[in-house]
């Protein structure tokens, strides 16, 4: 292992750790105030939905084949079928819809 | 309600934690894929992934170091760009150990939170906050032995892979991290109208940051955050909680 390369991993991890450690080891309060709980309701869903779009759409070689993948991913998981299923799925549909478009060239 | 201890134990816990691991194994390893064609070694990646345990701040992570590496020193510039990405992209684990706390059992002491902190993911987080009754250490132990391992291996099987297999597998995986992320936000959305607002809202705000020249100038990760932030409190606002959801 380089030396810059740990230097900027541990920065990186010294972060992380600090963000997940300290509200949750000093917040001691039990929060009664209905727009902070509704407001931690919906926090989950509103970072997951913006992480994932736009991004989704450029992640893969086209916009064709990453809607495939969406699209499988989102019927699948209407189905319920477990995360591991729906991410392995989308993956073959992204790689099938790519193998479609450019040829499947190894 | 002050009193209560956790009737989740370890083996409960573990259950719950076995998806997850199995999902992490997956887009860990496309993170591993990711972080070698940046340039990274084998070990660096695998270094990375067991000290920070979260995708979307890793994979920043590593184009900041790809550009350290090809710029061939580590800079200031490149530390506090390092320490800043990582602290928008990854602020919500903040409001989810704060919501967390509200969850736990009293045998969740100081010293214990210091160690379980570091857990805190998307995927843990949600598993944890949807049981019925509140959780504890035991549960908690539980619940992040399997992703935790998922998430090393995947990374140490992604990047060895990453130079065996062919570049259009490759590819095919990126998508994995994304389809995880829809297979947790879907199902919810069509039973709770909140939610299904909550991430229209996010989503179309993102895209407007996103696609719209004039903000263009925001730095890395901070459109999540604004989205997120918005969405949320707007539906907090519009929509807030049932009496008998507030209880639980």
């Amino acid at each position: 292992m380089r030396g810059m390369v740990v230097l900027y991993v541990a920065v990186m991890a010294l972060v992380t750790y600090l963000i997940r450690m300290l509200p949750f080891t000093l917040f001691r309060k039990k929060i009664t105030s209905s727009f902070w709980r509704s407001f931690f309701f919906y926090v989950p869903y509103a970072v997951l939905a913006a992480m994932t779009f736009p991004a989704v759409f450029s992640a893969t070689a086209s916009l064709w084949s990453a809607l495939c993948g969406v699209a499988v991913a989102a019927v699948l998981a209407l189905c319920k079928r477990s995360l591991t299923v729906v991410a392995l799925s989308a993956c073959l549909a992204v790689f099938v819809a790519e193998g479609i478009q450019f040829g499947f060239v190894f | 309600m002050q009193n209560q201890g956790s009737p989740y134990g370890f083996r409960e816990g573990f259950r719950d934690g076995l998806p997850i691991g199995l999902g992490y194994l997956a887009v860990s390893f496309g993170f591993g894929i990711l972080a070698v064609a940046a340039g990274l070694q084998i070990g660096e990646t695998l270094l990375i992934s067991m000290t920070n345990l979260t995708s979307a701040g890793q994979a920043a992570g590593v184009q900041i170091l790809k550009g350290a590496l090809s710029a061939g020193q580590a800079t200031l510039t490149g530390l506090i760009s390092m320490v800043l990405t990582q602290l928008v992209i990854n602020l919500r684990y903040a409001l989810m150990g704060v919501s967390l706390t509200q969850r736990l059992d009293d045998g969740m002491t100081s010293l214990k939170r210091l160690f379980y902190a570091m857990f805190i993911t998307d995927e843990i987080y949600a598993v944890a906050y949807s049981k019925k009754n509140r959780v504890g250490a035991r549960y908690f132990s539980g619940l992040a032995v399997a992703p935790y391992i998922g998430w090393a291996l995947g990374t140490l099987l992604g990047a060895v892979a990453g130079h065996i297999l062919p570049d259009a597998v490759t590819r095919a995986l990126g998508v994995a991290l994304y389809a995880m992320f829809i297979a947790i936000i879907l199902p919810p959305m069509r039973t709770e109208k909140g939610v299904l607002a909550c991430v229209l809202l996010s989503a179309g705000i993102s895209c407007i940051l996103t696609f719209v020249p004039w903000f263009h100038g925001l730095p890395e990760g901070f459109p999540v955050i604004i989205s997120a932030v918005t969405a949320a409190a707007a539906m907090a606002l519009m929509r807030p909680l049932g009496e008998e959801a507030q209880a639980a």
